[in-house]
């Protein structure tokens, strides 16, 4: 009797999991929610959980609700690849939404790549994620593009002839951004006149920044996170260097106008999107995010709305649930009208599209042009 | 010529900050013989006090000297009790155990602080309050000299002499140098060795607040983790002073600011924190007393 009922306590709880599946299309995400570049983990999930309302409220993917399993990473890589382990492993999930960082989606991609389970970046831009295995995909450009960008806009626009770079060694994304501009930049013309770096968590960035004064350039790339960039441009305007600051969107936070203050204002960075644009499908998401959360939604919530809205219409066209026909529909996006606009999927499963051009001006973000690949 | 300047202006400063927290190690060490690896952290704690009560009394945006004063005592306080705290409940009851057991329990208190402030606080970073406005002392030839490098200048000097008078000038200064030297025989001469101990980290932890709302007022970024690496390197500017030695972690904290700073702006900025270790190696082999320390014979 007692084996018995042991043996029914240990069954039950997988008839329920059964039972529930049936009904129900589980997805995961795991995301930076707190740690170091929280502010991208939190917006873009809010971007994610409003797709996912949204196509609910409409009936769900093939008459089925999403139920979406929302993970933590805290900004640790080890923590991104247990996380996404617990998603496919106990949730069971037929694919994920993986990380903003490019770091945590290198750390977390390879298991759901080994598991056969689709997934789906929002915003990690460094190149190396998506050459981990044919069922991991991205919603945004890549870092050589980033980097592109802004050589071509300080070369084109500001006319800029010596620039210096500022470079974070400890994030590949940043190192990725850092590489792509300085290599445009020559081919242009341009002059490197020095090549710095810092690690994330530092908090003295002077001794650079004086060496870097020293050698007169008329703008300084930065391509790190808000956290160093809003403590990197205050120690640059004390130091006396009034050349703009260019960056990529790593900045795109109100935390830098809060750390960095006055001292941000006036300087560049490459976006996905921008909240001025009067494309319907923008000022429709704009108003959507404003009315459930009451916040203006940045770029990184603009990519999770993307990713999710992608990877919800290749599961609605898959002919059944499995991780191998949710890719082969993945891989076909072509197209797909999203907020971070026109987006199709490569051969490399990145997406091909251009970015924008942002000043900042205390909270407000001035839109300055439209950079296409 | 006018980049030295400048180098040598940002790496005192960054030496002070360096040094206002070394001396929180060199007092306990120096009275208890033990590394107190906490101290970095109830210096973090000491941020994040300022910070609520900045926000709970609504100054978080009013710079000036009684925000200042406001704030340094919200975070004295915090940091006091903090150390106290520690102090009761982790290492007292340790007191005659082997030093091996007081120095692991040092790093799970750390460790404690670090990751049960990330549950509290939260793990994401927090913008720490304007306290004063920064603006230039002294300008000459494109090197500017700023308050907040001054302020803190001044403040860990200030601190350090307020110790050395503490230390040799007062009652409770010789209580301490008693029972640094023998706690037993020290409490045969009528000191209370658990009262002394208590007022050492009482100071110690009251100093880390002081340099946590001047740190906080120079880099407006703090997070639960803020104290790893700032207490590292203030743990061996200690060390290369001669630890126990209040002078000599002044000294050593401005070495290290200094010789950090001058890596970066001429070598490589990846050597920093290599840097600092390196030095630490070097001393243990070289001059394990550290540059003001004393060799001591221990008696068996």
């Amino acid at each position: 009797m007692k084996r018995l009922l042991l043996s029914l306590v240990l069954v039950l709880p997988l008839l329920a999991g059964c039972t529930k599946k049936d009904n129900v299309i589980t997805i995961g995400e795991y995301d930076s929610m707190t740690g170091s570049e929280a502010t991208f983990g939190l917006s873009s999930n809010k971007g994610v959980r409003l797709a996912f309302d949204e196509i609910n409220a409409a009936g769900g993917i093939k008459g089925k609700k999403i139920d979406l399993k929302a993970m933590d990473d805290q900004g640790k890589n080890e923590e991104a690849a247990s996380a996404v382990t617990r998603l496919i492993t106990s949730n069971k999930v037929v694919a994920i939404i993986g990380g903003v960082a490019s770091g945590r989606s290198k750390a977390a991609a390879p298991i759901a790549q080994s598991h056969g389970v689709p997934f789906v970046s929002p915003a990690s831009t460094n190149p190396d994620v998506t050459k981990i295995g044919d069922y991991v995909f991205r919603v945004c450009f890549i870092d050589p593009f980033q980097g592109a960008v802004m050589s071509k806009f300080s070369s084109e626009t500001l006319k800029i002839k010596k620039a210096a770079v500022l470079r974070d060694v400890k994030n590949d994304y940043s190192v990725g951004l850092a590489d792509a501009f300085v290599e445009d930049f020559k081919k242009r013309g341009g002059e490197i006149v020095s090549d710095l770096s810092y690690q994330s968590g530092d908090i003295d960035f002077k001794a650079q920044l004086t060496q870097i004064r020293s050698k007169n350039p008329e703008a300084i790339y930065v391509p790190g996170y808000y956290t160093e960039v809003g403590l990197i441009a205050q120690q640059a305007r004390q130091l006396g260097i009034k050349v703009p600051l260019m960056g990529g969107d790593g900045w795109d936070s109100d935390k830098l106008s809060e750390i960095g203050k006055e001292a941000v204002n006036g300087n560049y960075y490459s976006n996905h999107y921008t909240t001025e644009s009067t494309e319907p499908a923008v000022t429709e998401f704009i108003k959507k995010f404003k009315a459930k959360y009451n916040e203006t939604p940045d770029a990184l919530a603009a990519l999770g709305y993307d990713a999710a809205k992608i990877l919800a219409a290749a599961i609605e066209r898959a002919p059944d649930l499995s991780g191998k026909a949710i890719r082969d529909e993945l891989a076909k996006t072509k197209d797909f009208a999203g907020v971070t606009g026109k987006i199709t999927l490569n051969e490399n499963r990145d997406a091909v599209k251009s970015a924008v051009v942002i000043q900042v001006d205390g909270k407000n973000r001035k839109y300055i042009s439209t950079v296409a690949p | 010529m006018q980049d030295f300047v400048q180098h040598l202006i940002n790496g005192l400063s960054l030496g002070s900050i360096y040094a206002l927290i070394a001396l929180g190690y060199t007092m306990v060490y120096g009275i208890l013989k033990m590394i107190n690896f906490a101290h970095s952290d109830v210096y973090m704690v000491g941020a994040f006090a300022a910070y609520y009560v900045a926000r709970w009394l609504g100054i978080d945006a009013q710079p000036g000297l009684p925000t200042l004063i406001t704030l340094l005592i919200a975070s004295m306080v915090v940091c006091s009790v903090l150390g106290l705290l520690i102090e009761r409940l982790a290492y007292r009851p340790l007191r005659n155990s082997p030093k091996l057991n007081i120095l692991i329990t040092a790093i799970g208190v750390s460790l404690l602080l670090e990751y049960g402030g990330q549950v509290v606080f939260g793990a994401d970073p927090k913008v720490f309050p304007e306290v004063m406005k920064d603006f230039v002392i002294f300008s000459a030839g494109g090197v500017e000299l700023k308050s907040f490098d001054v302020t803190v200048l001044i403040v860990s000097l200030l601190a350090m002499l307020g110790l050395q008078f503490l230390i040799h000038k007062t009652k409770v200064g010789r209580a301490m140098r008693a029972v640094s030297s023998n706690i037993s025989v020290a409490s045969l001469m009528g000191v209370n060795p658990d009262r002394i101990i208590a007022f050492t980290f009482v100071i110690g932890s009251a100093l880390a607040g002081v340099g946590s709302v001047l740190v906080g007022m120079k880099y407006p970024k703090i997070d639960p983790l803020m104290g790893m690496m700032i207490g590292l390197k203030a743990f061996v500017a200690a060390v290369l002073g001669g630890i126990g030695n209040v002078g000599g972690a002044v000294i050593g904290a401005l070495i290290m600011g200094l010789s950090e700073e001058m890596v970066v702006g001429y070598l490589s900025s990846t050597y920093r924190d290599a840097l600092a270790f390196g030095i630490l190696i070097l001393i243990l082999i070289f001059r394990p007393a550290g540059i003001l320390g004393k060799y001591s014979v221990e008696k068996v």
